[in-house]
């Protein structure tokens, strides 16, 4: 890992978070938070004929995190709930454009684990260890 | 090179008692005492480590890691039940810590020293074992807004299964105990106060004595969570008055796995056992069991016996170096890192602005740059320090932040080392265009 990881792309997403706020109307929300360092995401989708229609995000965090949770908003918009729940660890590091490392991909998955929370939640279905592993 | 404690057994008998009560280095030089640490020198990401998470868990001089080797080496055995020769040599080593511990912090009685796994499982001890049998319905626990999470959780657990209340104090802008507030606070429900003798986040000291005081009015017991101001000043519990006294080994340069809870006799042979098993008995019968003098009565099980030597040696360590010598050093150095960030303009940093009352723990932001990703940027340049909410979320709550970085010093840090946090302080500033 290195200072790299702040490239211009991150810092832009953490000040002017994409998708931020609140959704009026959300189908579902879901709220989680890093036990360990204190991050919190919190996601609410909207859900029209088994796709995303439309998706905010809110948190206190790093800039890994709030950047990683921003930039999964924009990705899963439009996209229907099962590409939503296909998508992995790669997918999250393939849109930061670096590895965080170690110490830092709980950071960058957070925004992920509650994605898939929300997703798993609006359709009623359990939870797999996959997810829960996460963060 | 300071005498390794225990290190050579067939010394064991010399080393007991008085010989511990070592002379204290007459000055004090934090490059040298660096020589007794093998992990200062490594590097980190390429730079000489810088360790400033101190507060977090402390490193460990050499006689400490000897003093653990020398006893899975040369002494290895069960103790208090071996006839042998090992298991006398252990129990010998064990006891003597206990002596040396009750001296270091001014206990009369060594019975009074109960090893335990660490601060926090002192305090769940007191909370289980007196408060169950001391605490009801409509009692209160008086606590305050700074304490770690191993001070808050306890207790409310305690008032959970006992309909209690936990009642925080809060503290002034400069982060410092609401005194007044405290003296509200406790009447004549109250049957504890706990409070920590210094804030692992704002490294403000409480005022120990005057808290004890205002709890003994009301006929409340009184603990300190000591683990942040034992590694770092004499704690000395017949002066503070304290009831019950908790601290972890490993901040004070002593093994992780190992604490102590201090409790006033009178109080602990009143209390039932915490944990069951060997060690705590007297007499086990099917239809019965008594329960084993102190402090064995809440020692059950084999305790961490190699743990308890690192500690002993952790003791004989910060006696020589002496503590009133460490706790100057300290302040120094926090008022040069404190000056230092007061030259940032946008650093904002956390508790009071005085080193005298500090102990060194630094808590800070820059910017909007998030602590993570500070502590992210200082560890390229080899320097630790640590991020997040530090277990410590109601104070966070109320300071109104949802993290800090915190920088926290020991004997062996140096104003060299102060520098090149400034420094990487500044490269952090660059990255985010602060």
């Amino acid at each position: 890992m290195s200072s790299d990881i702040y490239k211009d792309i991150i810092l832009d997403y953490y000040r002017h978070p994409r998708n931020f706020g609140e959704l009026p109307n959300a189908d579902i929300r879901v709220k989680d938070a890093n036990p360990l360092c204190g991050d919190v995401i919190e996601m609410q989708l909207k859900v029209k004929e088994g796709k995303i229609a439309d998706i905010r995000f809110q948190g206190k965090g790093c800039a890994i995190s709030q950047a990683s949770a921003s930039m999964l908003t924009e990705t899963v918009k439009g996209k229907t709930l099962d590409e939503t729940k296909a998508l992995g660890k790669q997918d999250i590091l393939n849109l930061l454009g670096i590895d965080p490392g170690p110490t830092r991909i709980k950071c960058a998955l957070l925004g992920l684990k509650v994605m898939k929370l929300a997703v798993y939640g609006y359709l009623g279905q359990s939870v797999g260890d996959e997810v829960k592993q996460l963060v | 090179m300071v005498a390794l404690y225990h290190y050579d057994v067939r010394n064991m008998q010399s080393t007991r008692g008085s010989s511990l009560l070592v002379e204290t280095l007459r000055t004090f030089n934090a490059s040298k005492i660096r020589e007794d640490f093998p992990i200062l020198s490594r590097d980190v990401n390429g730079s000489r480590l810088v360790y400033f998470d101190n507060a977090a868990t402390s490193q460990k001089p050499t006689i400490v890691i000897e003093a653990v080797a020398s006893y899975y080496r040369q002494y290895n055995a069960n103790i208090h039940r071996g006839i042998h020769k090992l298991a006398e040599e252990a129990t010998l080593a064990y006891e003597d810590v206990r002596e040396e511990t009750a001296k270091f912090t001014n206990a009369r009685h060594s019975e009074e020293i109960i090893f335990v796994r660490n601060a926090t499982e002192g305090i769940n001890l007191v909370a289980n074992s007196w408060g169950r049998k001391n605490v009801g319905r409509g009692d209160k626990i008086v606590i305050t807004i700074m304490e770690h999470h191993s001070n808050i959780v306890p207790w409310q657990l305690l008032a959970e299964n006992t309909g209690a209340e936990v009642e925080f104090v809060g503290i002034t802008k400069n982060g410092t105990l609401q005194q007044e507030r405290l003296d509200d606070a406790v009447d004549d429900k109250t049957k504890l106060v706990a409070v920590t003798h210094a804030s692992n986040v704002l490294g403000t000291i409480n005022q120990v004595n005057a808290i004890g005081r205002i709890a003994h009015k009301h006929g409340a017991l009184f603990l300190v969570d000591a683990a942040q101001s034992i590694p770092h000043m004499k704690v000395d519990v017949a002066d503070i008055d304290c009831d019950f006294m908790a601290f972890s080994g490993h901040k004070m340069m002593g093994p992780t796995g190992i604490g102590v809870l201090y409790g006033k006799r009178k109080f602990l042979e009143d209390m039932p056992p915490f944990l069951g098993g060997g060690e705590m008995i007297k007499e086990v019968h099917t239809t019965g069991t008594s329960w084993n003098e102190l402090p064995y009565k809440f020692e059950a099980g084999t305790p961490d016996i190699a743990g308890v030597i690192g500690l002993g040696a952790a003791i004989e360590y910060i006696n020589r170096l002496g503590i009133k010598n460490i706790q100057e050093h300290e302040q120094e150095l926090t008022g040069y890192a404190l000056n230092k960030l007061a030259g940032l303009k946008e650093a904002m940093v956390y508790g009071p602005k005085s080193s005298k009352e500090r102990v060194g723990v630094i808590s800070f932001n820059i910017g909007d740059i998030h602590a993570h990703d500070l502590a992210s940027i200082l560890d390229e340049e080899g320097i630790a320090i640590r991020s997040g909410h530090h277990c410590a979320q109601p104070l966070m709550e109320f300071v109104g932040v949802p993290a800090m970085a915190r920088a926290s010093f020991y004997a062996y840090n140096t104003e060299e080392e102060v520098d090149r946090f400034v420094d990487a302080l500044e490269v952090a500033k660059r990255v985010f265009n602060v």
